[in-house]
């Protein structure tokens, strides 16, 4: 039990590293240039320490809970050399991680309360909520597809520089077809969707991946996986604007 | 009521991964879960930290994102009435500063840092490496902020930026090529991105003739860009130093 509360503090730290330098930037602003008062201080600080408990909860129960069993899984499904249930493996990880991811879920509900002042969707609730899921949905496919889509390359052992050049060619075509509000969000649903459960999983059947198989090397080819994740979205989100 | 509520929306955000590690695990795999006591726990405390981070985000990060953008773009504050783009001068420094302090305080980014010190065989030192992104997220959502303020399509500047990377892709030495790439998604932290999307959507709508669902959104992608411009930048000005 003295192990889990060492790591929980640790973990505590951790949180608090990852939200000092914000405190401290707004501070400085707060009191050296704006000077000005804050409303609802005491809200904020509440939240503050919400963020600071449910960071460190949250990466003690990941590190606890799923990834060991996510890492797990990953060198078995390598080991096993089935493809068939590597490739569904692959898919269904992108996607698990990508729902659950909270930057994610942050964004598109903020996207989704822009589009509903911006007159693109009805303002019920109903019609906000199902916005926001969608484009989480949207995303979450576009992420198990590039899950894919980087077990292939490393089993093929494509270049990397080629998919990512392909990969902005197609954003620059899409972008060209997609109605302007959504490019802003679908930019920056590349940079959001990889993030604390993504990157850890994703990256795990990766190397593990390029470990596993004679002629790759995990440091060079285990990489870029990460990279892919961050592109196919843009796409994906800008054919979501079209359609919709 | 209004505390239960989100932790059974985000009972079903996580509802995906835990379906998939157990339906592999369980029913492909045909193997039992290792310590499945303990696994348990952890999605549980997965489950509350998750509901607790995403009430602190609605309570704290967004208003304190929105609320900074609304401060430094005030006229009050200004003191003029005719605002040219360089009168928001604080805007961009305070971008800047997000930008340097989140990034090099990222644990993701140090993890980035080792590994590509290793790929290189230790010519890529870590901590100038980081100081290197940083410096690049620092710019990058600085002219993000710009681009709010003047209203310039984003792609311009995005795609700009892509092929600036493919410029830099082709002298780059080959090993570090897919380490770089990868920094563009690792940088942005789940804490990061609702401060810096907030306050994109506040600048978007203090600004006048600004509409946050047309120039709210992009500063993230400005962040992602500028770390993958700035490690290649890095490594290339290294190599160049080195021969």
């Amino acid at each position: 039990m003295h192990e889990a509360l060492r790591r929980l503090v640790n973990n505590l730290l951790e949180s608090g590293k990852d939200l000092l330098p914000i405190v401290i930037v707004i501070a400085f602003f707060q009191i050296a240039v704006l000077q000005r008062p804050i409303p609802e201080f005491s809200s904020i600080v509440l939240g503050t320490f919400y963020i600071l408990i449910g960071l460190t909860l949250f990466i003690s129960g990941l590190r606890t809970g799923l990834f060991p069993v996510g890492e797990n899984l990953a060198h078995a499904f390598v080991q096993r050399g089935s493809l068939l249930w590597l490739v569904i493996f692959a898919f269904a990880l992108g996607f698990g991680t990508t729902i659950a991811e909270p930057a994610l879920i942050a964004i598109a509900n903020e996207a989704a309360q822009v589009a509903a002042v911006g007159g693109i969707i009805s303002h019920d609730q109903s019609a906000v909520d199902s916005y926001a899921s969608t484009l989480r949905i949207t995303v979450a496919i576009a992420v198990g597809f590039s899950v894919v889509l980087g077990v292939f390359r490393i089993l093929k052992g494509w270049s990397i520089q080629w998919l990512i050049i392909g990969g902005y060619l197609l954003v620059l075509l899409t972008t060209l077809i997609a109605p302007e509000w959504i490019i802003g969000i679908a930019y920056d649903s590349g940079g959001v969707t990889t993030s604390t459960i993504t990157v850890p999983l994703v990256t795990a059947l990766g190397v593990g991946l390029a470990s596993g198989i004679r002629g790759r090397n995990p440091l060079t080819d285990g990489f870029g996986m990460i990279a892919i994740c961050s592109l196919l979205p843009i796409i994906a989100v800008m054919i979501f604007g079209v359609l919709l | 009521m209004s505390f239960i509520n989100p932790f059974i929306g985000m009972f079903w955000d996580i509802t995906p991964i835990i379906a998939t590690i157990f339906i592999f695990q369980l029913l492909i795999l045909k193997q039992k879960i290792p310590n499945v006591e303990k696994v348990l726990f952890g999605l549980l405390m997965v489950w509350v930290g998750l509901t607790f981070f995403m009430l602190g985000l609605e309570k704290a990060l967004f208003p304190l994102g929105r609320l900074m953008a609304e401060q430094l773009t005030s006229l009050e504050f200004l003191g003029k009435e005719k605002l040219f783009w360089f009168d928001y001068y604080w805007v961009y420094l305070f971008a800047a500063c997000i930008g340097f302090a989140t990034t090099i305080a990222e644990p993701s980014l140090l993890a980035v840092a080792m590994k590509a010190h290793q790929v290189s065989g230790g010519s890529v030192k870590p901590w100038p490496l980081r100081i290197a992104v940083a410096l690049g997220v620092a710019i990058g959502i600085s002219l993000g902020s710009y681009r709010i303020v003047v209203g310039v399509p984003l792609h311009y500047f995005i795609l700009t930026g892509y092929l600036i990377v493919i410029i830099q892709t082709y002298f780059a030495p080959k090993q570090i090529i897919a380490l770089a790439y990868d920094t563009g998604g690792v940088t942005t932290s789940t804490v990061t991105v609702p401060l810096v999307a907030a306050l994109g959507l506040g600048l978007a709508s203090t600004i006048e003739g600004r509409n946050p669902l047309i120039d709210g959104f992009g500063l993230i992608a400005f962040a992602s860009l500028f770390a993958i411009m700035s490690v290649l930048a890095y490594v290339q000005l290294k190599h160049l130093i080195n021969k």
